[in-house]
């Protein structure tokens, strides 16, 4: 995943991929910033994807304890709370449109997991 | 009374439901009419078919067919409580004890009465009849004040009344001046199978019972002294020995009336007076009478036609029947008896089943001419439009009754002809359903609003759906019973999936039979029911995804992402040191503490960083995990029963943890809720769970698919007085049907009220085995019940499970958007505005 903003960050180890919990998700702080990063396995293929851990609706950090799925083929992630949809590559919520999670790049790189602010 | 000069003036006499449908097609006809309702009960017009429903809960709103505001829109001359006296018919006019109403056009549909024999005693207080809202009260109140009752008639009303007193908690009786129970209806093999049937959900029988007296009796208020010399003691006595047509008008003012009763009609429903109509059951016809309302609306919608100037005759009307009495499916068509010249007719009986079918055919084999059916009414529709509409038989006819024969024609919503009739209330025809498809609804339940077909006595619910579907599926409308986006599938058929190919991991499944990465909807469901199934550890890594978060943490999150922890108290019976350990708990890592409505202690405010800790102490200390995050049995509640309260018959505590023991942990596709009473006084709730259980002095009764929250449910009694052993064996059965056909999310209640046959269905499934599966469902439980495990005790004893139980995977930090505040001397969530101006506390020590 390189994104323009990629470059201009820093990147923070986080954790070994062991870690990391099939189909779900893990929560990383980075100084105040909490950061969900789910791990989707489909098709043969390890897909890791970074997002804000707030929940912009039930005003909690709960992100990383929802349940991940894929909505016309694009994996989402539904909030424990609420149950509304993110989509995790945009961050954009399915139900409302001026609702969004953040967006973070995040890598694996033999054996760590990464992730850049 | 001042009225529009160009229109008539019809006043309707009663309004019961014939009067409303007459009220209501005339409006719809359109005609210029002044219409004067005069309704001697205190209320407009309610649905007296379903009246009995009154003791499961209806009100008086639930059963009304109308309201007053309706009336007044459509600019009707209401007057409740407004009992006729008197017709003059020179004046052309009728009176009440207060006002005069003049008419052009009088339309009596004053309907019957409850006959009470003339019997010495028989107008007491407690000896009642079964008719009207009213009625229903007092009987309801009576029944508060005794213990036994006594049903006199073995009619299909006096059966449903006796269902109703059993309900109330009576000891309940019938008894039956003929040989056999609804002698109208049915011939003797199948009234002596019906006896059985009843008699084994504990109402006594009693034929060829001549009551002759009712006197003061000794063990209970009432005496009643047979003929023959014997006699039964009750507290009340509901009489349901037939009804009469209200004729006293009619008879009165000089119109001629038959010698058994009923306002004689001729095809238009005038009586001897052209200005004078009578519809429903005060009328005669060819020498007939109806007590059904069918025919009612039939001569309601001519009388309107009449009035109209437009030719609609009335030509009889087919009293064919079929009803659930008791749980106790009952079907009578046609000639029943086979009193037709020629008639020939086929039986077909299975005693271990409890069925018996029998078709009634003409001598030339080409039609059927009736039928009778008892334990088994699957196959009514069928015969009821072979009847009907003249259908040419089968080459064998017996292949119409015989169960489940290769050569069993199917007559598909497809075969039958556009004129069939598939709502004899609402006269319905099957192409009156196709013009509405076509005219554009196009669900059934827009079907049902616009044709109103099966909005009468329901006994066409099931054909109309066929047909509906049928129709629907002709116009490529697809009937979509698809899971969700990722399976299309229904709960049930991935149920089956999972055993059948022994699929242990969602991954499996969905390469096999899904698409996509799976959602929140399939997810969980998956989950479920590979839990339903093997009982594994619902944390296994291959599992966790598919858990809600409430099932991962083995808590429910709260609002401010904390969660809540409860206990397994099983029954609500806990020790004094049990007690102060969850105490010692909530106050060490500062919870707030609650009783829950299920008789347990909830501890709120846990993070999730703090869950391992708090649930290490509680399983030292013996607590197991009490699944209030999961669809799982949640509680058995108790009252104390027998062993302290001093009327309690058995030990209800006992009997609640001993259930919930062998329970716990049992996946469903809801939450399952259970509770004991040790009395009929029912101090733990039981009617309102799941499965509630009731201690009798002779055993147990067994409710089902009761419901509290958003839709309250009374159970179903579905077995009474039965041994600890047979108890639990049905309950195994029951639940893991339950389980294995239920939707999800779907409560017992919902998945009954959906299941074809209802309660009879399921009493003939778990009792009578009637689909060979029993040994089956009890072996699943078994295993299940024997792989029990306490979830949080294999949770702290596995290093990778524990590993998830932390907010951050990079630091041992706590989350610091959690913030309390105090209230009554606990916590509870700060609210975002207390946060921001820093009023908020965090609990510093783990910080
Ligand atoms: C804690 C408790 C309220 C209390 O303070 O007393 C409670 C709390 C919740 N109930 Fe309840 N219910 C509690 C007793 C009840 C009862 C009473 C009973 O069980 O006797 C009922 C009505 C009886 C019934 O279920 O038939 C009840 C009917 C509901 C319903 C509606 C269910 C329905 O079929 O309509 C829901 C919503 C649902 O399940 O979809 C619900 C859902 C919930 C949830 C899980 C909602 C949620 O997702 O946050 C609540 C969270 C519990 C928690 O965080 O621990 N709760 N809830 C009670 C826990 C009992 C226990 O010890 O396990
Ligand atoms: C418990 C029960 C269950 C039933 N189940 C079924 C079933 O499953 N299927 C089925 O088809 N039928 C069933 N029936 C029968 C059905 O309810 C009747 O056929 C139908 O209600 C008849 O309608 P009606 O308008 O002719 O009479 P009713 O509904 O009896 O209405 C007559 C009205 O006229 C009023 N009235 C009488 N005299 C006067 C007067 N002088 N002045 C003013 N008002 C007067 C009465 O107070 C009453 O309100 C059942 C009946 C009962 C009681
Ligand atoms: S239900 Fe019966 S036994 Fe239980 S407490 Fe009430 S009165 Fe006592
Ligand atoms: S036949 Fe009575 S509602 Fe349809």
């Amino acid at each position: 995943m390189q994104t323009k903003a990629q470059q201009l960050c820093d990147w923070y180890d986080i954790c070994d991929e062991h870690d990391l919990v099939s189909n779900s998700g893990v929560c990383a702080l980075i100084g105040e910033q909490q950061i969900a990063i789910f791990t989707v396995d489909w098709q043969e293929r390890r897909q890791l994807y970074a997002l804000s851990n707030g929940d912009p609706v039930g005003k909690a950090n709960v992100m990383y304890r929802g349940i991940i799925g894929s909505v016309d083929a694009k994996p989402v992630v539904a909030s424990p709370l609420y149950k509304e949809h993110y989509c995790l590559a945009t961050g954009q919520c399915l139900e409302n449109e001026d609702l969004a999670l953040q967006v973070f790049a995040v890598e694996l790189n033999a054996g760590k997991v990464r992730v850049a602010l | 009374m001042t009225t529009n000069n160009s229109a008539i003036r019809v006043v309707v006499v009663g309004n019961g439901m014939v009067g409303h449908h007459f009220v209501e097609n005339l409006i719809k006809s359109g005609q210029p009419v002044h219409i004067t309702v005069l309704s001697g009960e205190p209320r407009l017009a309610y649905d007296r078919v379903h009246l009995s429903s009154w003791f499961t809960g209806s009100r008086a709103e639930d059963l009304a067919l109308t309201d007053e505001l309706t009336y007044e829109q459509w600019g009707i001359n209401y007057v409740l409580n407004a009992k006729v006296e008197n017709i003059d018919r020179a004046r052309k006019s009728v009176s009440t004890h207060q006002y005069t109403y003049d008419y052009d056009v009088l339309v009596l549909a004053t309907g019957s009465y409850a006959y009470v024999p003339p019997i010495a005693g028989s107008y007491q207080p407690h000896c009642l009849v079964y008719r009207t809202i009213e009625d229903l009260q007092t009987i309801e109140h009576s029944a508060t004040q005794s213990k036994v009752g006594v049903v006199v008639g073995g009619g299909l009303l006096g059966l449903e009344a006796a269902n109703a007193l059993k309900q109330a908690g009576l000891k309940t009786h019938v008894v039956e001046f003929a040989a056999q129970l609804m002698a109208v209806q049915l011939d003797e093999g199948a009234g002596t199978l019906l006896r059985e049937k009843i008699e084994a959900l504990g109402v006594t029988v009693h034929t060829q019972k001549a009551t002759q007296v009712i006197e003061s009796g000794q063990q209970c208020r009432y005496r009643m002294v047979f003929a023959d010399d014997s006699f039964l003691e009750t507290d009340m006595i509901l009489f349901s020995a037939g009804i009469r047509p209200c004729d006293q008008l009619g008879r009165e003012a000089g119109l001629a009336v038959g010698e058994r009763g009923g306002i004689i009609i001729n095809n238009q429903c005038q009586t001897n007076d052209p200005d004078i109509y009578a519809i429903g059951e005060c009328a005669l016809w060819e020498n007939r009478t109806y007590g059904l309302v069918a025919p009612g609306y039939t001569m309601a919608r001519t009388a309107v036609a009449s009035i109209s100037n437009k030719v609609l005759d009335f030509v009889g009307a087919d009293m064919s029947t079929k009803l659930k009495l008791m749980g106790v499916e009952v079907g009578s068509i046609g000639d029943a008896h086979a009193k037709t010249a020629g008639a020939q007719c086929y039986t077909y009986q299975s005693q271990p089943q409890g069925v018996y079918k029998k078709l009634i055919v003409d001598a030339a084999h080409s039609k059927v001419l009736g039928a009778v059916l008892v334990g088994d009414t699957s196959d009514y529709d069928t015969l009821l439009q072979y009847c009907l509409n003249d259908m040419p038989l089968p080459k064998k006819p017996e292949t119409l009754i015989l169960p489940s024969s290769d050569e069993k024609p199917a007559l598909g919503a497809e075969a039958l002809p556009t004129t069939a009739t598939i709502c004899s209330c609402h006269n319905v025809a099957k192409s009156d359903i196709v013009e509405a498809i076509d005219n554009g609804c196009a669900s059934l339940d827009e079907i049902k609003t616009c044709t109103k077909a099966s909005s009468g006595c329901g006994g066409c619910s099931a054909l109309l759906k066929n047909v509906v579907d049928s129709e629907l599926e002709h116009r490529g409308v697809a009937v979509s019973k698809a899971l969700c986006e990722h399976f299309d599938h229904t709960r049930q058929e991935l149920f089956h999936l999972v055993k059948v190919e022994k699929i242990r991991s969602f991954d499996a499944l969905i390469a096999r039979h899904g698409t996509g990465l799976g959602c929140d909807i399939c997810r969980p469901t998956v989950g479920s029911i590979l839990a339903s199934v093997w009982n594994d550890y619902v944390l296994n890594t291959r599992n966790v995804s598919l858990q809600d978060t409430n099932d991962t943490y083995l808590g429910n999150m709260q609002k401010d992402g904390t969660y809540s922890i409860v206990p397994r108290v099983p029954g609500g019976e806990i020790t004094p040191a049990g007690l102060i350990v969850i105490g010692e708990v909530a106050q060490k890592f500062n919870l707030y503490t609650k009783i829950t409505g299920g008789q347990r202690i909830d501890l709120f405010g846990a993070r999730v960083d703090q869950l391992l800790d708090i649930w290490q102490i509680l399983v030292s200390a013996g607590f197991e995990t009490g699944h209030a995050y999961a669809k799982a049995l949640r509680t058995v509640k108790s009252c104390v029963g027998s062993t302290w309260c001093r009327y309690g018959v058995q030990d209800s505590v006992g009997q609640a943890i001993a259930l919930e023991h062998r329970y716990k942990g049992l996946r469903a596709p809801h939450k399952i809720k259970f509770a004991v009473s040790g009395c009929t006084r029912e101090c733990a709730e039981a009617q309102s769970k799941d499965i509630g259980i009731i201690a009798t002095e002779n055993g147990w009764n067994l409710y089902v698919c009761g419901n509290g929250g958003m839709k309250p449910r009374h159970g179903d009694l579905f077995a009474t007085d039965l041994s600890t052993d047979t108890l639990v064996k049905y309950i195994d059965r029951i639940l893991m049907f339950y389980i294995k056909t239920a939707d999800r999310l779907q409560r017992t209640s919902v998945w009954m009220d959906n299941l074809e046959g209802g309660l009879a269905y399921l009493q003939s499934v778990v009792i009578e085995d009637t689909l060979g599966i029993n040994s089956e469902l009890e072996v699943q439980m078994q295993r299940i019940v024997g792989a029990y495990q306490c979830e949080w005790k294999t949770t702290l004893a596995s290093q990778d499970a524990k590993k998830r139980f932390r907010q951050f995977v990079n630091s041992k930090r706590a989350d610091t958007n959690i913030q309390f505040v105090d209230e009554r001397g606990q916590i509870r969530p700060a609210t975002e505005l207390e946060k921001a101006l820093g009023q908020a506390r965090i609990p510093v020590e783990l910080v």
